[in-house]
């Protein structure tokens, strides 16, 4: 317990990536691409919200959810319907036997807005529901759940079952959701054209603070004592339940706070691409998110980060231009995440970067301090072990 | 929901409408039956399940064409080969994957779960590549085709009765490897404990691998069966693949009647909603009924009682 409260928020080198990262993402990649690019790099930067839940709910929890796509889901749909309402107007829909309702209810023959999509209509009511929603949906099926015990690959399945479920339905009532087409064609947030260049930046930068938003939460919630806990449940779950521990709530908890994190890339998604389908919602494109994950690493926040930039960044340029080839990549990343590298690309950093780089730091102090007294060189020296103690598990 | 129809239509309605499940029945058991013994022995679960079932269509695709190609005279019996060789076939690649890759992943059932994702990915997309993204489909034989009237409203697909027939003989084939044959004895063995089981004398890995591969070879027949109700796509193993698990958790896993009743109970309630209701909300309403029967009962229906 004493370690664990002399802890720091961050560590000199967690800081050091956060810095990292902060000048690559607003400073390194708005300088060095095009509008065109940086609105894709925004669009995968959406997608590490997901990763980062992952990193909390399956790296530390050890709860493998396949159906983040349904919080991300919900989260853009709640955006996309605020975006859509706001482009139908009467007068842009004035050619409709009946205005004033999105396009593809009216081509279903609804004469009315249905009651649940009544409340988005207001702005601060539609932002809201992308955290509540998919934050309550996540509660009552952790609640669910984990009071039951239900945990492990049996989690997993279940999640997997309810992105079927939800695309199934999404696609089913085409008149309330809009099919499988999704919600097309949105254009301005409050009379702002979100369509422009100008925009797409803009919301690029958005999108980044909204990623150190989450960064900084994520590290909040790892740092406290229930991020402690959290390991020790995935460790040994019979263990702490007998210390005394409500197991369950800590596991509902963090299932919860990730579906919160995904539907918030969900919505920033929705923002930068333009539409929402049921496409980023079913069983395929939710367990492609845990990929982003375990690439990155899955103990690593800043890793779900550069995961999520790295996987997508391989997938539009292998599609572009092998489009063969991208189905073999990915299922090879998953083979080899799993039996070669467990810890991802931050664990390969660890291991082959930052533990020579450390050794050759700690060699070179102890040989300019070589005549010194030996005390001072005990405080760098216990410093590089904090990830990686965990990551050997 | 019943307005409209008079007694004895809504009679045929559900013979029909039951039948129709049967036969969904037969080929979900014959899937979830090689899933559920890998899952009850290992605790593996193979994603990459539907994949060897497509492999198995795939084999008894190109069967039909060699036959159709070099013995015309023979066609009428291809079936029989293509079943056998699409058990081998898919027998053979299953204790491939599980030397090469699923043996190093057993303390690690969610990264196994992964793995075998992405294996399944691989399979899909040298499947698209070797026989094209076009959906193939096989020639039956004349006595395969056509059906038995029964009254004067319902009929009774023969292709439909020769799949549930089938699945009858490796139900019952399974029932008897793993009951009554040594070898049998030998993975209920490792499975109630691998230790002991170890200790007196089994490979253990030996087992797994055979299992694995007992497993992937049914998947592959399950693959052959198919192809008489429907044609092959790449992607074709992946539509079935969720309700193959729903089947195998919900049955309980490691037993076999757990299974072949959930498979009944699923697939009987799937058919009759969907004559009544629209496809989708039918199968939302199975997936969710599951959902909320296995909240309620996580050990799924039955359970094998032993220490562990």
């Amino acid at each position: 317990m004493s370690n664990y409260s002399k802890q720091k928020f961050l560590s000199p080198a967690e800081l050091g990536g956060f810095i990292v990262l902060a000048i690559l993402l607003f400073v390194v990649l708005p300088l060095s691409v095009d509008d065109f690019r940086l609105n894709l790099i925004g669009k995968y930067l959406s997608y590490s919200f997901v990763a980062m839940g992952l990193v909390l709910c399956w790296g530390y929890g050890g709860i493998l959810s396949l159906g983040q796509g349904v919080f991300f889901g919900i989260g853009g749909y709640c955006m996309a319907m605020f975006l859509k309402l706001e482009a139908s107007s009467v007068e842009n829909t004035a050619i409709q036997s009946t205005p004033g309702i999105p396009d593809f209810m009216d081509w279903n023959q609804l004469t009315e807005l249905p009651w649940f999509w009544e409340p988005f209509n207001s702005l601060g009511l539609s932002l809201i529901a992308v955290i509540l929603v998919p934050g309550l949906f996540a509660f009552l099926i952790g609640l669910a759940m984990f009071k039951r015990r239900v945990g492990g690959v049996y989690f997993a399945i279940i999640t997997q079952a309810v992105a079927a479920i939800l695309t199934i339905l999404i696609v089913g009532s085409q008149g309330m959701t809009g099919g499988i087409n999704g919600i097309t064609d949105l254009r301005t947030l409050l009379g702002w054209d979100i369509r422009t260049d100008e925009a797409k930046v803009i919301l690029y930068f958005v999108c980044v603070t909204f990623v150190f938003i989450c960064l900084f939460l994520c590290q909040f919630v790892l740092r406290s004592k229930l991020g402690r806990l959290l390991v020790a449940v995935r460790d040994t779950e019979e263990r702490v339940r007998f210390s005394g521990y409500n197991v369950d709530n800590f596991k509902i908890f963090i299932f919860t706070f990730a579906a919160m994190l995904s539907a918030i890339g969900g919505a920033l998604f929705t923002l930068q691409v333009g539409f929402m389908s049921p496409s980023f919602v079913g069983i395929v494109p939710s367990i492609e998110m845990v990929i982003f994950c375990a690439v990155g690493g899955r103990l690593s926040l800043l890793g779900a980060v550069y995961g999520a930039l790295a996987v997508n960044f391989a997938k539009t340029t292998l599609s572009e231009a092998i489009p063969e080839l991208w189905l073999f990549a990915l299922g090879g990343m998953f083979i080899a995440v799993v039996s070669i590298f467990p810890n991802g690309l931050m664990g390969l950093y660890n291991t082959y970067i930052s533990a020579p780089v450390n050794r050759f730091y700690h060699a070179a102090v102890r040989f300019i301090n070589k005549d010194k007294p030996v005390e001072t060189l005990s405080e760098p020296l216990s410093e590089p072990e904090s990830e990686s103690t965990l990551g050997a598990k | 929901m019943f307005d409209g129809y008079t007694g004895s239509e809504l009679m045929a309605i559900f013979a029909m409408q039951g039948f129709a499940g049967l036969i969904l029945f037969s080929v979900l058991v014959l899937m979830a039956l090689g899933l559920a013994i890998i899952f009850g022995q290992m605790g593996v679960i193979n994603m990459a399940h539907g994949e060897f079932m497509i492999l198995g269509a795939y084999v008894t695709y190109l069967t039909s064409l060699f036959f159709e190609t070099y013995l015309p005279g023979l066609s009428s019996i291809y079936f029989f080969v293509a079943i056998v060789l699409a058990f081998i076939a898919a027998a053979s690649l299953g204790a491939f994957v599980e030397w090469a890759l699923i043996r190093r992943l057993y303390k690690r059932p969610l990264d196994t779960l992964l793995a075998t994702w992405g294996l399944s990915l691989i399979l899909q997309q040298t499947y698209r590549s070797v026989f094209g993204a076009r959906e193939k489909g096989v020639s039956l034989p004349d006595w395969m085709m056509g059906s038995i009237p029964v009254t004067d409203m319902v009929e009774i697909p023969i292709n439909g009765i020769i799949v549930m027939v089938l699945t009858l003989l490796i139900t019952l084939s399974v029932y008897f490897i793993m009951q009554r044959s040594q070898w049998g004895a030998k993975v209920r063995a490792v499975v109630q404990n691998r230790p002991m089981a170890a200790a007196v004398g089994i490979n253990t890995s030996i087992v797994d691998r055979m299992t694995f591969a007992l497993g992937c070879g049914i998947a592959g027949i399950a693959g052959s069966a198919f192809t008489m109700i429907g044609s092959t796509g790449p992607t074709s193993g992946q539509l079935y693949i969720v309700d193959t698990f729903m089947v195998v958790v919900f049955g309980g896993a490691a037993n076999l009647m757990g299974t072949i009743a959930s498979a009944f109970t699923i697939s009987q309630a799937q058919t009759i909603l969907e004559f009544f209701m629209s496809g989708s909300i039918a199968k939302v309403l199975t997936l969710g009924m599951i959902v909320v029967i296995l909240m309620l009962r996580p050990q799924g229906l039955f359970t094998l009682k032993i220490r562990r």
